[in-house]
């Protein structure tokens, strides 16, 4: 029998390894050194500034701005993603003919990038695009609606693109789950004369109350990190004046050019990870009250 | 009991194979009158489990078809806007969904507004490294994780489950100081690098070969095959199916990027296909035709790669290789 030498477990996690420390340990030290600094994308010598960045930070309109648009954009999010994809996974679940195609018909948003799906959406809600037009033609209103124009407007726009491109993403993460729920309790509530609606509230959504949560914080926390969809609706502007601005937008603003700030990107980064923590923690707080 | 074995087959012969369990019911006075009722009983149990009824069925397809119109819509008026020519009026309350006279002069309009082929060709680049990369290594440390005895094991998994909690976002600033201190700042390999190997997909494969029963394992160490060997012979095999949607996922993810890559380049020459696409929009923002062609060029290509390989995606889900 021949033995494992020491090294060889080390010599095939070895790449692995040094890529995560590379571009994923060294990383979040580097950007708590880098927020102390006044760092420049185009290079040259930084210097340490201490607290400033934070101050500047804290002082900052589009900071507070960019956090109310996050709450905003969790808000809506939260209910629409952890109910419509659970809904759509048990429509999907029956093997009726055909099935397969629907499940990956659904599952195409995400798939597609969110550029693509961005200027798919710029396009239809632009001032002559098919949803203002149709709704003119039947009187529903009078004059182009400001979809991409109008501050709230435009937030509510790119909410509906994210939930848009959610669905199948958490339709599967659902579909698996609802594998797991048996099917013999099925069985059972069905022989008892359950209907299907009875039969979802009594036996599904308890099967699928884990899954629930964690596709809850998965919502809260993309919705957090949103990027791609309001860069691409406000044509990398963050729209009016700014305002529809995410704490991502920001971080990208200042990461190019003349006018950028590595220091102060770095100080929004450690911001955005602090937000991000708050539903992860909220999880497992959830999670061990669970287990008592 | 012996009486029901031997009366069954006389007075239930006319079920034949309708019902191969004996009905033990059968055997009692009552027998006669309650054996219509067990058979009614039967039916209403297939009926509401299992098989459908019509009304439900309908219901359902209905309810398939209007997801489905959600869903896909958005991309079926985007490709039929590229169709269209300037010839027809796109800008109108009742648009066809079927272009009056297709044409294909929009995507030979955007090949001319941007190199989209060179772009094609450096999305391609970044998103061939990832495949490779996490194929090949996320395989390896996925392994020896999960199938090899050794020291510090459990920590170094700590420290990629660590990971998963950090948002890329997050670190997004600090990684362009990275590949720019490596010289890559404004170059396609500065963008395919940091993506070249996920710590998700190296816990994918972790939790691919931890399934694989351990027996099989000892059976292979005794008969002396050494550690690349299993992985070859006895495990590889057995996860071709998390290999396939890593592939997969590896390919959309490099391909659909768009944060990173507007980060690290710069150059013009450089862009690749999603960072490119925006200067349809901001060059000609009104030719809606043209950036529907674009827009068409980068997501036809994923569209048909999914197709052809979401039943390995779809098989992964149902063996919970996909459970977040």
């Amino acid at each position: 029998m021949r033995a494992n030498r020491w090294f060889t477990p080390w010599l095939l996690v070895l790449p692995a390894l040094v890529w995560l420390v590379a571009f994923s340990l060294w990383p979040s030290i580097n950007t708590v050194r880098l927020s102390f600094t006044n760092a420049s994308p185009l290079g040259g010598v930084s210097q340490w500034v201490g607290l400033k960045n934070f101050e500047t930070l804290l002082a900052d309109p589009q900071v507070w701005e960019a956090l109310l648009n996050s709450v905003i954009y969790m808000a809506i999010c939260l209910p629409l993603l952890t109910v419509l994809p659970l809904l759509i996974a048990v429509l999907v679940q029956q093997k009726l003919p055909g099935i397969a195609f629907f499940r990956t018909a659904f599952y195409t948003p995400v798939i597609a990038s969110a550029v693509v799906v961005g200027l798919i959406w710029t396009w239809i809600l632009d001032d002559r695009g098919v949803i203002n037009e149709m709704a003119q033609a039947l009187g529903v209103v009078q004059g182009s609606v400001p979809f991409l124009t109008d501050r709230w407007l435009l937030l509510l726009s790119a909410i509906s693109l994210t939930v848009w491109k959610g669905l199948g993403y958490y339709m599967i993460i659902f579909l698996a789950a609802l594998g797991n729920v048996g099917k013999d309790l099925h069985e059972a509530a069905a022989l008892d004369g359950a209907g299907s609606v009875r039969r979802f509230w009594s036996v599904t959504m308890p099967g699928v109350r884990g899954t629930m949560t964690l596709v809850g914080i998965l919502v809260c926390v993309s919705a957090l990190r949103v990027f791609s969809e309001l860069y691409i609706l406000t044509n990398g502007t963050g729209g009016p004046g700014g305002q529809d601005n995410s704490l991502v937008m920001l971080i990208q603003q200042y990461a190019r050019g003349f006018t950028g700030n590595l220091g102060y990107a770095s100080a929004l980064s450690l911001l955005l990870f602090v937000v991000t923590l708050i539903p992860m923690l909220a999880l497992a707080r959830m999670n061990s009250k669970a287990d008592k | 009991m012996t009486n029901t074995t031997t009366t069954e087959p006389a007075l239930g012969g006319a079920r034949g194979a309708a019902s191969p369990t004996p009905d033990v019911t059968g055997a009692t006075d009552a027998g006669r009158a309650s054996r219509p009722n067990g058979r009614d009983g039967r039916k209403r149990r297939r009926a509401v489990w299992g098989v459908m009824s019509t009304r439900e069925k309908v219901v359902r397809y209905v309810l398939l078809i209007v997801v489905l119109f959600i869903t896909i819509g958005p991309f079926l008026w985007q490709l039929s806007t590229s169709l269209k020519g300037a010839g027809e009026d796109i800008y109108t309350a009742n648009p066809s969904f079927i272009p009056t006279e297709p044409t294909i002069e929009n995507y030979l309009k955007v090949a001319a507004a941007i190199p989209v082929w060179r772009y094609i060709g450096n999305s391609l680049l970044v998103a061939a490294i990832d495949v490779f990369g996490n194929i090949v290594f996320a395989t390896l440390a996925g392994f020896a994780l999960a199938r090899l005895q050794w020291r510090h094991r459990k920590l170094v998994l700590g420290l990629f489950l660590a990971t998963l909690v950090l948002p890329g976002e997050a670190t997004i600033i600090s990684q362009f100081v990275t590949v720019k201190d490596l010289g890559l700042a404004d170059n396609l390999v500065g963008v395919a690098l940091p993506g070249m190997i996920a710590a998700l997909n190296v816990l994918l494969m972790f939790n691919a070969f931890r399934q694989i029963p351990e027996e099989i394992d000892q059976a292979a160490v005794m008969d002396g095959a050494n550690a690349m060997q299993r992985l070859r012979y006895i495990s590889l095999p057995a996860v071709q199916g998390t290999i396939a949607v890593i592939a997969i996922f590896s390919f959309i993810g490099a391909w659909d990027d768009f944060l990173w890559p507007l980060i690290v380049l710069q150059s013009p020459q450089n862009l690749t296909l999603t960072v490119g696409l925006q200067y349809l929009q901001g060059t000609f923002a009104t030719d809606q035709r043209m950036i529907a062609a674009g827009t068409m060029i980068a997501f036809i290509p994923i569209a048909v790669i999914f197709a052809v390989l979401q039943r390995f995606f779809f098989k992964g889900v149902e063996e919970g290789g996909v459970k977040g």
